[in-house]
This record gives C-alpha cells, structure tokens and sequence, in this order.
C-alpha cells in the first residue's frame, strides 16, 4: 500500500488562512467590524493571538482579504452562469438563485459585504479603492452586461445605472430578509424578482 | 551593369492615395535608379497606359493600387486581363493599400463585384487568391516607407516573411498601439475626452483601434515625425481587412464596456486589469501635459 504523501507546509498553511478566514467573516458580519477584534477572532479559532499575526500581519490587511475572497466566490460562481449556454433572461433567474443560495447558506459573505465592507468605507479606502478588492465579481457582471447587449436581449445603457439596478435590488432583499422583515422566505421571491431584473434590462 | 528590375504599377478602383503618399518616400531617387517603370501614372515610364493595355510586355513586379472590379476597362482593356496577364508573368504582386489588399473602401460600393487582389477582408478569393507571388501592404493610405521597405528587399533577393493575409510580418506583426505616446494613459485608464489634444488614450471614447490594429505607425513614423495617435487623432485601423468600419470617432460600448479589446487578450482579462487600474487616481495624468497657465 502506498503511503499517502503529506500535504505540504504552504498548502497546511493555506488551508488553515481559509479557515480563519471563515471565522473571522461570520464573526465581522455577526458581531461588527469595530466590536471584532484580533485576539477575540484568535480566541474563537483557539489560537495564540501571536500565532494569529503569523497569518494576518493587521486588521485592514484581514478586512481586505476578506473582500477579495468573497469576491473571487462570487465571481466564480458568477462566471460558471456566464459560460453557461443559455439566453441572457434565464442567466438573470440563475444569478438571482445562486444569490439568494449563498445568502441562505453562507450568509457571513453576503453579511460581510453590505454590513463591513459598504457601510465602514474608511477601512477600504487605501488599498481597496474602486475595483481592486472587488474586481473577480464585477467582471464577470460586465461581462454578463456585455453578452446581453450584444445578444439584443438587454439595452444599451450606463454599466453604473444596471449596476446599481441589479445588485442594489438583491442586496437590498438579502439586507431585508436579514433584518427579518420579509413575509416569505427569500427563495420564494426569486422568480418574481428575476422578471422585475430582467424586464427593466431588457431592450424594449 | 546589373538590369534594372521592372516595375509596373497599375490602377483599379482608386483615389491615388497611395501614389500621393509613396511620392514623399525620401529615397525614391533609389527606386527611380534601381527600377524601371515600365508605366506609372505619375512617375517617369517607359511606355503609355495604352502601350500597357495590349499585353505584350513583361514586367518583374506588379503593384496594383485601388481596388479590383475585374469589369472595370484602362484604355479599352478589363482589369480582369490585365491583372491575369501581368500578374502572372510577373514574380512578385504587391497590392498597394486597404483596397487592393482586401477591398477597402471602394469594395463598398458594389461588395459583389469588388474585391482586393488575393482576398475579399480577410477571405481569400480574387484573381491572386491563394498566390504566394502575392504581397498585401495594407493601410489606407500606405506609408511610403513600407513600399520602399519592400521594393528594397525585392530588389536585394532578400525573402520577405508574410502573415496569413500576406502582409509582410516586419512591418505589420507590430500593433498601432506600440510606440503610442499615449501608453501610460492606456495603462492608468484615463480617457480623453477631446481627439486633438497632447492627454489621455483616444481608445476608450474616441474610436482607437491601435491595441487591434497591425501596423508600424507608431514605430516607422510618417513624415519621420508623427503619427494620427501622436497627433490626438484615433487609430482607425487601417491597415485591417474589415477597414472602413463605421462611426470611426466612437468607441463601441456595451453599457460602457469596450465591445473588442485589445488584439490577443481575453476580454476578461482585460476587464479584470481595466477596472483595477481605473481604481487609482494618478493627478499627475490628470493635469495638462504643458499647462501655459500654471
């Protein structure tokens, strides 16, 4: 029988970043940016606050991993709807429901997003200005915009304004369905939501 | 004495362009004295366009200038004869600009009939289609410098390595975009809001096609001085098969996207490097180059 190899130390390593990662998003989106702090995130994770700075050399350097990372998910998933070969009006319902899945099952990295990362803007403004921490996610969204307007399916308008239409509409359910304000949940009101997205894109 | 090659250079569907720009070539003492013209509508020649159109004679290069409409007569002749019998006595065929490499503009205004020598855009048909004798210079008009480029290699029994639509690699495996002095601005994203001006990359607002476009512009400059980027005026892609597009000052979007990107790279790519390097303010390239009022 062989022996199976070990993994090798920057892969242990790397696993153990995802790990902590994990943690300190459910932490952020749960408890606060402010009220979270290394030796709380260290503590949970059972780890000397010392060992802790191995992976992440400060706070802002962690806040701004995490937004890569919650982008590259993101993007990923987003990018697996983009290469899909479907019209443009049933990517719209399969990016509405990846949305809303991850929502529902890893809700820490959607949490992150609007309640960190959009409402504390001081923390990102050095070195995750603009695109930067955010770019694998809004990438494949301009490249879904792209298709769609060169398809004729979608009209040709500002990338800001079906931005804004877009992603502040599922934002703004995910951010109600965490207030606990919706009557239903959130799963029952993809369809309805992917017609609303699709018919104020469309090209009349 | 070694004999002086023969050149002949013939007209279909043309504006003279090319003839106009490869009269400012600086060395064309040297290929008065190295060639023979056996006819050239402005040049010194040794025969008249009706001597040309019995056929009768041999030349060692045809250049044709303009696009082919094998209907179209010179001195009672078709250029469908013409092209046939001096095409293929002669060793080399340079097609002289955009229309007699791929149509061009002239191909426009009766697609069916009108196409270059050896390819219609970028499928090859014509009456040199498939030639290896055939050498496209494509551009609109050509720089005097590529056909001298070419005359001068023939002329030395030096090879000329060509790309898949026949343009010789030295002179157009180079993109328009390199040399530009524009390239920090591509680089950093800022835009230009006005052709004309000395700021800003013409690619993003103002129609630039020089990351799409193959040719030495940039590099082998006109007039030794310039070029239409160095200028503030946009590469319009010239020397392409699918040249003239239309709207050539606007940059096609798609809800503010760049419909084609630069030549190689995928567009997630570059979207990807676009939107991070957009992030960044640079003052610096947001100021005037040469700001008299400071």
């Amino acid at each position: 029988m062989k022996n199976i190899p070990e993994k090798p130390a920057t892969t242990k390593k790397e696993d153990r970043k995802t790990s902590i990662m994990q943690t300190a998003l459910k932490l952020f989106s749960t408890e606060g940016f402010y009220t979270t702090t290394m030796p709380s995130i260290a503590k949970t994770l059972g780890m000397s606050v010392g060992n802790f700075y191995n992976y992440f050399a400060s706070k802002d350097q962690l806040a701004k991993e995490l937004m890569l990372y919650i982008s590259t998910v993101l993007g990923d998933k987003l990018r697996e709807i983009n290469m899909t070969d479907v019209s443009v009006k049933e990517k719209v319902t399969m990016i509405v429901h990846m949305y809303f899945s991850i929502a529902r099952e890893r809700p820490e990295l959607i949490e992150y997003f609007l309640r960190v990362f959009l409402s504390n803007r001081e923390i990102f403004t050095k070195e995750c200005t603009g695109m930067v921490c955010v770019s694998g996610f809004v990438t494949e969204l301009m490249l879904f915009f792209d298709e769609g307007v060169q398809s004729g399916e979608l009209k040709d308008q500002d990338f800001f304004s079906a931005l804004g239409l877009f992603m502040g509409y599922l934002g703004g359910m995910v951010f109600l369905n965490g207030e606990e304000v919706l009557t239903k949940p959130l799963n029952e009101y993809e369809t309805a939501i992917a017609e609303n997205i699709y018919n104020a894109l469309r090209k009349q | 004495m070694k004999p002086r090659l023969k050149v002949l250079w013939l007209q279909g569907v043309t504006c003279n362009g090319n003839t106009h720009s490869f009269l400012n070539y600086p060395h064309l003492s040297y290929v008065l004295e190295t060639f023979e013209f056996l006819y050239h509508s402005l040049l010194p020649s040794t025969y008249t366009l009706e001597e040309i159109s019995t056929c009768v004679h041999e030349c060692d290069i045809l250049i044709f200038e303009g696009a082919y409409d094998p209907r179209m007569e010179r001195v009672g002749t078709s250029l469908e004869t013409l092209v046939s019998y001096y095409g293929s006595h002669a060793k080399y065929v340079i097609a002289a600009g955009s229309c007699a490499s791929f149509g061009g503009m002239f191909k426009h205004s009766d697609p069916e009939h009108i196409t270059g020598l050896g390819f219609d855009e970028k499928e090859p048909k014509g009456p040199l289609a498939s030639s290896p004798k055939l050498i496209n210079l494509s551009g609109c008009p050509i720089h005097p410098e590529w056909m001298g480029y070419t005359l001068r290699m023939i002329a030395d029994n030096k090879p000329i390595a060509v790309d898949e639509l026949r343009r010789p690699k030295e002179l157009y495996s180079y993109l328009a975009h390199h040399g530009c002095t524009r390239n920090e601005y591509f680089e950093w994203k800022v835009d230009s809001d006005h052709f004309g001006t000395k700021e800003g990359c013409l690619f993003y607002k103002q129609g630039c096609r020089g990351p799409m476009t193959h040719a030495s512009c940039n590099k082998i400059l006109w007039n030794d001085v310039s070029s239409k980027t160095r200028v503030g005026t946009p590469c319009f892609g010239c020397t392409e098969p699918d040249f003239p597009r239309i709207n050539m000052f606007e940059t096609k979007t798609n809800m503010s996207i760049p419909q084609d990107v630069p030549v190689g790279i995928s567009k997630r790519s570059y979207l990807t490097m676009a939107g991070i390097a957009k992030s960044f303010h640079i003052p610096r390239l947001e100021k005037r180059l040469i700001d008299d009022d400071a």
